[in-house]
């Protein structure tokens, strides 16, 4: 059995109170102060600290609102390669592996758990480097596999209904105002032409009052 | 192999074909039936707590697991085919209610002319106007025959729209492009989502004739003449991928699972997944049931007087050919008609746009929209264009969300993460939408499905191999709308404009359609053809296949309304004329 690994992060970055200031720009309130500590299913502590400060860069908390940090996409890739997707659960996986064009979609064999694996072997240090150094890094492997696989799950970590474990507090939602899962829009999908309507998000569970079970928490 | 005890009827696949047939012999008959559908069960409730894009749109909750089975495709035979290992340009659903649980109920029906294609082109434009290869088919039967079924399809689904042509009479606001209808449609239009507003009125300064987008997503409550009652949709956005939590989608487990539920003589198993048609011994005239893997994992046989394949496009074709019947299509000889004629419905985004204003575009529904046909039609002027046949435009508020819907960008933003990126990809995020065009596919000879001699199922079986690319005639279709729409969008008011770069070779990774047909076409003549109009098959009378593998080629419009058209002509035939003398109906 592997030795239990832990992501630690402030809970006061983590989801929090998303605000918007006069001039649009966003910031985060948050009561709490203490750390929290997040139990790892597939990560080592180190590799999610790398994740999570990769997934950073790809989508960083700036001027422009809070990013991959205050989401929890960290928690979210873990909890994705814990799950089915991470083993290929649903993919076609019989040999012969033969190269392909790019329209015949990926041909590999390696899993998403292998080729963040095998990924995360090439950032080793990434989380001590300095931003400057951490985009540079980022840079050299723009092309790979892994890279193309760690921006789709950092968007998806942001964006995903929180029981996912990414979207902590639903920042990302608020960032683009999506509502979330919303019962009807029947009275104002025609209302609000050319206007911003953005109703508060709620989440699946809120929306629904049922503990939906996401997917990567079936066996 | 176990034996069950013999029925009346097997039906394999528990789609909207399937059931469609299920409840129709099931309620006008004392037959015994059994639905085999391999998926897992499915009811509306399912539904209530479904809208989670990551697990239902990304991860695709609701479709064929692929580790079990998919199929291979190659470009042209002589290249190696290679399987499609995830899910990309087509998205076949699992369990009972099929695809028609996950789709988007767009629901237009096909031109008059789309059924005489070969005939009516050749005497009105000569021999030659087909692209050379071509494979073009009359499918043996005229719209105006099939109309009658068109309406009853509309009045199960209690399609929502705006008619054009009732009996001749053109009537503006609707598609007056369209073929007659002897009806309105039974619910008005949905309501209009900013952005298919925009596009409305654009069409309209530009001379065109947009009219509201059918849809089997409807607008107010509505009862079908089956005593179904459902309400209106509430724009909530979660339709293509996901099952309706309001139950306002027209769905095979909320419109035919209710009834077939309630008749002692049907019934559904799932987790049954049928591996071979097995026939009479010599002269194998007749089919005697079909043989199965159950949810144990037990093979069983299971006997039955008639036998339905309702197993969606390729495993229809598939089953046929690992079952020995029929002789497979060769294209450098010409002979066998098994697994020809594969076609897939040309889908592309001919104009992406950028607006300055935010469109809500978390509101919508799968078929709330706007469409045009001013190009959906024969008589455009042919000689500058360099292609035949045509498609239809699009402006639909689907209902976005943000996994999927984050980061498309105007071409001028370079950056693909960091902070720039970022920062456009937020405010783009709901400026942003696209005019779809969906043009028709003709059939080439050189566009087929047989067995893929390299890789198998689960079970070991050879997977479904298709050879399938573009040609000249669609590329220069879809290079003709590019431009058209692009001058929609303009006219719409959008800032930037991402133009549709082309269609190159197929590309199984970007989503098209699940609107794939052929492989057991039908036709007048069983040289040429699977079936009959009356979808039985032409050797084994007691062999039915429903669905769009029986098209001999693709119109512009998505195919349901036309699949169900068909199950109810056949179902009326077996019940008025086959079970009295079983026999060719044709």
């Amino acid at each position: 059995m592997r030795r239990r690994h832990f992501l630690t992060l402030s809970a006061a970055t983590l989801g929090g109170v998303l605000v918007y200031s006069l001039d649009r720009k966003a910031s985060l309130l948050s009561a709490q102060h203490k750390p929290v500590r997040i139990p790892l299913r597939f990560l080592t502590e180190t590799e999610a600290l790398i994740v999570a400060a990769a997934a950073s860069r790809i989508f960083p908390s700036d001027d422009s609102g809070p990013g991959a940090r205050e989401a929890g996409v960290a928690v979210f890739i873990d909890r994705q390669l814990a799950g089915s997707y991470g083993r290929d659960r649903f993919r076609y996986t019989q040999p012969p592996f033969e190269d392909a064009p790019d329209e015949f979609g990926y041909q590999g064999s390696a899993t998403p758990r292998q080729i963040y694996r095998e990924g995360l072997k090439g950032l080793r240090g990434f989380h001590h480097l300095s931003p400057t150094a951490q985009d540079e890094a980022l840079r050299k492997i723009e092309s790979s596999l892994f890279f193309s696989l760690l921006r789709q799950n950092t968007i998806e970590g942001m964006f995903c209904d929180p029981i996912h474990g990414g979207n902590a507090g639903m920042v990302g939602w608020q960032l683009v105002g999506f509502p979330g899962p919303r019962m009807s829009n029947l009275e104002e999908i025609e209302k609000y032409y050319g206007q911003a309507f953005r109703p508060k998000p709620l989440s699946l569970r809120q929306a629904t009052g049922v503990k939906v079970r996401p997917s990567e928490d079936e066996s | 192999m176990k034996t069950l005890p013999a029925v009346d009827a097997v039906i394999v696949g528990g789609g909207w074909a399937g059931l469609l047939m299920a409840k129709e012999l099931g309620a006008r008959t004392s037959l015994s039936i059994v639905v085999l559908e391999r998926g897992p069960s499915r009811q509306p409730s399912d539904y209530s707590t479904d809208m989670d894009e990551l697990d239902y749109a990304i991860r695709l909750r609701m479709m064929q697991d692929l580790s079990r089975e998919t199929v291979t495709l190659r470009h042209d035979a002589a290249r190696r085919a290679v399987p499609l290992r995830q899910h990309g340009a087509f998205l076949p659903g699992a369990g009972v209610g099929g695809s028609g649980e996950h789709w988007n109920a767009q629901v237009p029906r096909f031109l008059p002319d789309c059924f005489e294609l070969l005939s009516k082109t050749t005497q009105k434009y000569g021999a030659s106007a087909l692209p050379e290869g071509h494979a073009v088919r009359d499918w043996g039967i005229t719209y105006d025959e099939l109309e009658p079924y068109y309406t009853r399809v509309d009045k199960l689904l209690g399609t929502s729209g705006q008619a054009g042509n009732i009996r001749g009479k053109r009537i503006g606001g609707g598609n007056i492009f369209e073929g007659w209808r002897s009806e309105g449609y039974p619910t008005p239009p949905t309501k209009v989502p900013y952005f298919a507003a925009l596009f409305r009125d654009a069409a309209k300064s530009l001379g065109y004739h947009p009219y509201p987008a059918p849809s089997a997503n409807i607008s107010q409550a509505y009862t079908n003449p089956d005593g179904i009652s459902r309400g209106g949709c509430t724009y909530c956005g979660f339709c293509a991928r996901f099952g309706c939590m309001v139950g306002a989608k027209a769905q095979p487990s909320s419109l035919l699972l209710p009834i077939i539920q309630k008749r002692q003589n049907v019934s559904v198993r799932t987790g049954a997944w049928v591996r071979r048609i097995l026939l009479d011994p010599a002269p194998k005239s007749a089919a005697r049931g079909v043989s199965y893997v159950d949810a144990a994992g037990q093979e069983v046989f299971q006997p039955a007087s008639l036998v339905f394949l309702a197993s969606w496009t390729f495993n229809n074709t598939r089953l046929l050919l690992l079952s020995g019947i029929g002789e497979p299509y060769h294209p450098a000889t010409g002979r066998g008609t098994l697994g020809s004629n594969l076609t897939h419905q040309v889908t592309v985004p001919s104009a992406t746009a950028f607006f300055d204003r935010p469109l809500n575009r978390f509101m919508g529904a799968g078929s709330a929209g706007f469409l045009l046909s001013d190009y959906d039609r024969d008589d455009l002027d042919r000689s500058s264009l360099g292609f035949i046949r045509g498609g239809y435009f699009g402006a639909r508020g689907y209902g976005f969300q943000p996994i999927g819907a984050f980061g498309v960008l105007p071409s001028s933003v370079k950056a693909t993460w960091g902070s720039d990126w970022k920062k456009a990809a937020i405010f783009y995020y709901d400026r942003t939408a696209t005019i779809g065009f969906a043009g028709e596919h003709l059939a080439y000879k050189t566009n087929l499905m047989d067995l893929d001699p390299v890789y198998k199922d689960a079970l070991g079986d050879p997977l479904l191999r298709l050879t399938l690319d573009w040609r000249d005639n669609e590329r220069k279709m879809v290079g003709f709308a590019t431009p058209i729409a692009v001058d929609l969008a303009r006219a719409m008011g959008a800032r930037q404009i991402n133009p549709f770069p082309g269609l190159g070779s197929y590309d199984a990774t970007r989503y098209n359609s699940t609107h794939v047909q052929g492989g057991t076409i039908m036709g007048d003549s069983p040289a040429y053809s699977v079936v009959s109009p009356y979808l039985q098959h032409w050797q084994l009378p007691n062999l039915f296949i429903l669905g769009g593998s029986t098209f001999p080629q693709n119109a512009s419009a998505n195919p349901t309304p036309t699949v169900l058209a068909f199950v109810y002509r056949t179902a009326d035939a077996i019940v008025d004329r086959y079970l009295k003398h079983p026999g060719p109906l044709a």
